[in-house]
């Protein structure tokens, strides 16, 4: 111990050596494992001299492209986390019976199902869609980069500190042990006087951030930099998704600000907004974060349903059924996104003219939700259906989202919702529509557009394996938790004393353990397609056949994505050209004007990150030092004039003529 | 949005005639006030979420002191007709910046600063003054949300100083180039912004708060 | 122990006769089935015949004979009755949906070259207002029944029947139940008896019960799957919830809203018995100590899988202390705290219509509550004039 325990105090706050669970063997030596795989991958980067080539090609670009697939590598690396927090959880469940109590003690459990849930849908889903919506949009719209391209590096580098954030409470200290959205009292300073529930607090706080700017900027990206002809009624189904997406964002995460900023100043400063004493009403919380919560999961399912009507009309080839049907069900479901959230707690004792008007606002959005269903119905209707792995994923979409929404009108309903709140039936549900609508879409973006964004297409086996894994692990694991509610099984247990119950968890956990084949299929097709990469080549640019913009550039596109600005005459732009015969321009390039690097984005979240733990564990010092930089760095940033620069038309005339080889030699 | 026009016009109606793409240089328009716009929106619901909280909990005195009772209407009138004219005076520096002319608008933003300090000074006051009598935020629900909502508001317009610090400096250095115009614009939406929110804050907490 | 897994599991209706009969355990259930017609109030009569039909076909579908599909008190019969025709109703649409889908994928599949194929096709104004209004239609029908249904559920409206049938008989006063969440365990106080008892709570069958319901720190919910919904325990606030149970039996009951470390043992009986059994119940508590504050504060110690106690008497006034958060002498009653004027609109729908006992009794029988009524509450939900 220091001599004089004030400054200790200052400098390391609540933070002692007590914090790092070495008493904790699960902990201690999944530490030490995760410890052993950042040595082997920082030593291997150190031995193959890869930092510089990161650091100037990916940390610091500001291409939305890199950007994208930084945002999707990110999302998939938080998916093993918190799958891994999801198959504990079932193994625990499937146990601990009677006098079993099983491996994991409730302080364990209870901060295990609090990470899955935080991370899983802001940490992998809302990663996933934003890094696919940074891809896919600015190719789509044939623009050569986002509006604000120094925002967006900025945006991923803040979801990132976010989930750093959230991966060092597994080891310095703990996360909250509240459920995903820790409800007041139990996340106030009373109930949760540890650092879990301030881990919570500033991961979302500066991922938040990070979701928030990249919402507004791709917002005035496809506002204002759409390709000359490309009307709103004339944008990709994909793009207006991810429109309403953007909308939703803007409109939804300043709520979810604000509400974690009074959270955060009842526990820092001892206001009372949401205390039981004096006055505070938690209540108020409540709904504040579901009006935050709601919009937040159609935000994830909206750029979903884009994906589908990108995928169902390139693999059925044929125009997408009902396209102005489509849009106009897309922001139906965006406005009505707003007046639902009280469905989530009809029974905190409203009355019936309230909650039935919350259950019949939700009903109503199953009716647009509906129509997108049948669309995609009518798109295979007469079509000429391939089924590549993206088409897979959409069938098993179509079949098991619509029973995810049944179950969800369910819900709805307040009297039935008394009997099945909070219950596995709940579960089951909305992991019946976030995995069955969210991530089935998720994968059937990502193995569509691959080829687009490396080049080489991935391995059709270990995709059809993976999907297989996935689809049948999905109903072996949920399937049951519906029963289990109807059987009155509440959520967030971690021990049971009625035997007859068992059989279902473990058949649950079954089907974990299927989902992880899915998972390591998936893994085992990214690496098997990049060892075969030349086999899987795609030459052309466009290898589904598939009908809009990003498909007529090269994969992967050049850093300017156009030669030059495309001219649109219809929605599906390239099946149009194509139609027409459409020749590549092959001379009279210009030079391109685009954004440079800059590293003031993951510098300015890097010290944010430092700020968010120093906040934490009560450093003031380092609060105050760290609050200090980033006024410094960020101010300082603004001093930086030149943050453009062109590609020489000789360059640009370089870049093409390879193509035009390319293409020329694989006809 | 382009003056390229569609190659469609003719009426052939071959479809060889479509154009496909731009051979001209193209640049999309600026999207940074629309952008700006949207952050100012998405900044105008944290204020509504504590303008909610507020409205939920202004009444919630638990035993404490009431609007009446800490609210001083003639120090407020004063802070408000500073902030207000802080916006006139940043209107004047944008009338000078139209018109290129570096040194009237740097005076005028120097007044709109100093005109925003003076307002900071008179809220903080304030703040200390209720601190000291011990109805800090700590004391009920009401005082937590009136700390709240005004020490929000009060935070923007320190921001807001900073930034129009940092723009004098910016002004100074490079002059009324357009990237200084753009950002001058967008400090002004959010000065003008700030002073819509106080009306605000001004008409529902401190009017109605001081009202029986 | 054993043999109280042993009884919970047989009341949940699951693991003792699983084998023997998967449809219909009990003669009750029967009596359910045959009178399900008469006790839902769909709007859609046409359903009725299919209802018949599909009702067994949904029971395997849920997995055997669930609590949920088999309850024991009205409220919670009538709330399944709900569930089954709503799905039912959904299927209408959802059924073909998933069939199509499978088809189409099969018909259209590249290599059935027999199959027409259209690939400008891709409008059709007749299809459009089919699959706009289908949806439309089975959502108008399941709105009407769920306006309908959520009124005569509310769990804050006084009972009007017993059973299907059975109307409550004039005179007859609910027996009031007060409950408290405390850390990690269910307190039950009786008024009327004058006793308290912890994780066990009783009422005679055939009589309307209604529960006062608060917490003590956290949220919690309230729910007994067998008898009724459940509601939120929230401390500082009071929520109601009535019922009635039908069946003798113990069944189970527990939080349903996860609430710390103890949650998990948070659980207790809910005893269905005559009138006569129940006298002897409250009896026995009479055996019991005392429950005043200083007992109630030691009691609300955290702690975890407590067994059954039960007291003999009860400080006067110990609910409404504890919804006004000072049975500790030192605190603040919420009650003290709002001011005499207050008056500030609430706009958070959750508090707006029953934020208190006293509020739901000024509404007009068909649950409505005013605005005004919503207006004299205040800011603070629980502020309960005395």
């Amino acid at each position: 111990m220091s001599k004089s325990p004030d400054l200790t105090t200052l400098i390391f706050g609540r933070l002692t050596w007590d914090a790092i669970p070495l008493h904790v063997p699960i902990l201690l030596w999944t530490f030490i494992a995760v410890m052993l795989g950042a040595v082997a991958v920082l030593g291997a980067l150190t031995y193959f001299r890869l930092w510089g080539y990161l650091w100037r090609e990916w940390f610091t670009s500001i291409d939305h492209k890199k950007i994208g697939i930084m945002y999707i590598v990110l999302g998939l690396v938080m998916l093993l986390r918190g799958f891994a927090d999801a198959i504990m959880m079932r193994l625990q469940q499937a146990i601990s019976f009677g006098h079993s109590v099983g491996y994991l003690p409730p302080e364990h459990y209870d901060q295990i199902f609090t990470a899955h849930g935080v991370i899983m849908i802001l940490f992998v889903a809302m990663p996933l869609v934003t890094g696919i919506m940074n891809y896919v949009v600015p190719l789509q719209i044939g623009a050569r980069d986002v509006a604000f391209p120094f925002l967006n590096n900025f945006s991923f580098w803040m979801t990132t500190a976010g989930a750093l954030l959230v991966m060092m409470s597994l080891f310095v200290g703990e996360f909250a042990r509240t459920g995903w959205l820790a409800y007041p009292p139990l996340s106030g300073i009373a109930q949760s006087p540890d650092v879990g529930v301030d881990y919570y607090i500033w991961a979302l706080q500066i991922a938040g951030v990070g979701t928030l700017l990249s919402g507004i900027n791709l917002l005035v990206t496809i506002v204002k930099m759409r390709a000359p002809g490309m009307r709103l009624m004339k944008m990709p189904m994909f793009v207006w998704t991810a429109l309403c997406t953007n909308v939703l964002i803007v409109a939804a995460f300043p709520v979810l600000t604000a509400v974690l900023a009074l959270l955060a100043l009842d526990r820092y400063v001892g206001t009372n907004f949401f205390t039981t004493v004096l006055g505070g009403n938690a209540m108020m919380y409540v709904n504040l974060i579901w009006i935050w919560g709601h919009p937040e999961v159609y935000i994830l399912i909206l750029p979903a349903f884009g994906i589908f009507s990108e995928v169902v009309p390139t693999f059925s080839r044929k125009r997408l059924f009902g396209y102005a049907s489509m849009v106009y069900a897309s922001v139906v479901i965006t406005v009505l996104a707003y007046l639902v959230w009280l469905h989530h707690f009809f029974t905190m004792g409203s009355g019936a003219s309230v909650n039935s008007f919350f259950g019949i606002t939700t009903m109503i959005i199953s009716i647009p939700t509906g129509a997108k269903l049948f669309n995609w119905l009518f798109t295979m209707y007469r079509g000429r259906i391939t089924f590549e792995v993206p088409m897979l994923w959409t069938i098993a979409f179509m079949v098991t989202f619509t029973l995810g929404g049944m179950t969800g009108v369910m819900l709805a309903v307040p009297p039935a919702d008394f009997a099945l709140h909070n219950s596995l039936f709940l579960v089951a549900h909305f992991h019946n529509v976030i995995i069955g609508g969210v991530l089935f879409g998720l994968f059937a973006g990502i193995n569509f557009w691959f080829p687009k964004a490396f080049g080489f297409r991935l391995d059709p086996f270990w995709g059809k394996c993976s999907f297989w894994f996935w689809v049948t692990g999905f109903y072996f694991a949920f399937m049951p938790l519906y029963v289990l509610g109807m059987m009155g099984v509440t959520r967030r247990l971690s021990h049971f004393d009625d035997p007859s119950l068992q059989i279902w968890f473990q058949i649950a956990a079954f089907g974990a353990v299927l989902i992880a084949l899915g998972i390591l299929c998936m893994l085992i097709q990214f690496y098997v397609s990049f060892r075969r990469r030349e086999a899987l080549r795609d030459h052309t640019g466009d290898p589904w056949d598939a009908r809009t913009l990003e498909w007529s550039t090269s994969s992967p596109p050049p850093v300017y994505n156009f030669a030059f600005t495309p001219q649109i005459h219809d929605t599906d732009a390239w099946w149009q050209m194509k139609q027409h015969n459409y020749r590549r321009p092959v001379d009279g390039f210009l030079a391109i004007h685009m954004p440079k690097n800059t590293g003031a984005g993951i510098i300015l979240a890097g010290i944010s990150m430092v700020f968010g733990f120093a906040m934490i564990w009560h450093m003031w010092l380092l609060v105050a030092l760290s609050f200090l930089a980033l006024l410094v760095v960020a101010i300082g940033h603004t001093f930086n004039y030149e943050r453009d620069y062109y590609i020489p038309a000789d360059e640009v005339t370089r870049v093409e003529a390879l193509r035009t080889e390319q293409l020329a030699s694989h006809v | 949005m382009s003056d390229t026009s569609l190659a469609m016009t003719g009426d052939a109606g071959a479809p060889e005639e479509l154009r496909f793409y731009v051979a001209e240089e193209h640049h999309p328009e600026n999207g940074t006030l629309l952008g700006f716009w949207l952050y100012l929106m998405s900044d105008c619901l944290i204020f509504a979420c504590l303008f909610a909280a507020y409205g939920v909990l202004g009444r919630s005195y638990a035993g404490g002191p009431t609007g009446a009772e800490v609210l001083e209407l003639p120090a407020v009138a004063v802070n408000t007709s500073l902030l207000l004219l802080s916006s006139i005076t940043y209107g004047f520096a944008m009338l000078e910046m139209q018109r290129n002319r570096q040194r009237g608008t740097l005076i005028w933003l120097a007044v709109t600063g100093l005109l925003g300090a003076g307002f900071i000074g008179l809220e903080l006051r304030e703040f200390a003054h209720l601190i000291a009598l011990g109805d800090g935020p700590q004391r009920s629900a009401f005082l937590s949300s009136f700390f709240t909502l005004v020490g929000t508001h009060g935070l923007h317009v320190t921001f807001g100083i900073v930034w129009l610090v940092t723009l004098m400096v910016q002004i100074r250095k490079k002059g009324l180039i357009s990237a200084n115009k753009r950002r001058l614009m967008c400090l002004s939406m959010f000065w003008h912004f700030l002073d819509v929110v106080w009306i605000g804050v001004f008409s529902f907490v401190y009017l109605m708060g001081v009202l029986p | 122990m054993d043999e109280d897994v042993a009884r919970i599991a047989s009341h949940r209706g699951v693991s003792a006769t699983m084998g023997q009969n998967v449809l219909f355990r009990s003669r009750t259930d029967r009596r359910t089935f045959s009178a399900l017609s008469p006790l839902v109030p769909s709007p859609v009569m046409s359903i009725k015949a299919l209802r018949g039909l599909l009702l067994p076909a949904v029971a395997v579908l849920t997995g055997c004979n669930t609590v949920l599909m088999s309850p024991s008190g009205d409220v919670a019969l009538q709330q399944r009755d709900l569930i089954v025709t709503s799905t039912l109703l959904m299927l209408i649409i959802i059924v073909p949906v998933i069939a199509l889908t499978l088809l189409f994928a099969w018909r259209y599949r590249a290599s059935n070259k027999a199959a027409a194929y259209d690939p400008e096709w891709d409008h059709s104004t007749m299809l459009e207002l089919l699959i706009w209004s289908a949806p439309l239609l089975i959502i108008i029908a399941l709105g009407a029944l769920t306006w309908v249904s959520t009124h005569k559920l509310d769990p804050y409206r006084p009972l009007d029947r017993l059973s299907a049938g059975h109307p409550v008989p004039t005179g007859v006063k609910p027996l009031t139940v007060d409950v408290v969440a405390l850390d990690w365990k269910w307190l039950f106080i009786y008024p009327e008896q004058g006793i308290a008892t912890v994780n066990e709570v009783a009422a005679p069958v055939d009589r309307p019960i209604e529960f006062k319901i608060t917490a003590s720190t956290v949220m919690n919910s309230f729910f007994i799957p067998a008898l009724a919904g459940q509601i939120y325990a929230m401390p500082g606030m009071e929520t109601k919830l009535q019922a009635v149970i039908n069946k003798p039996g113990d069944f189970e009951g527990f939080s349903a809203n996860y609430s710390g470390a103890g949650f998990s043992g948070m659980r207790f009986t809910f005893r269905g018995m005559s009138e006569d059994q129940f006298a002897q119940w409250v009896q026995q508590a009479k055996a019991g100590g005392a429950l005043n504050r200083e007992q109630y504060l030691e009691l609300a110690h955290p702690s975890e899988n407590d067994p059954v106690s039960r007291y003999a008497s009860v400080a006067p006034g110990l609910f409404e202390t504890i919804v006004d958060g000072c049975v500790r002498p030192d605190a603040v009653c919420i009650d003290g705290m709002a001011a005499p004027s207050a008056g500030a609109a609430n706009n958070m729908p959750a508090m707006s219509e029953h934020p208190m006992s006293t509020m739901t009794s000024a509404k007009d029988s068909t649950g409505h509550s005013s605005a005004s009524e919503a207006d004299t509450t205040a800011a603070m939900p629980a502020s309960r004039p005395l």
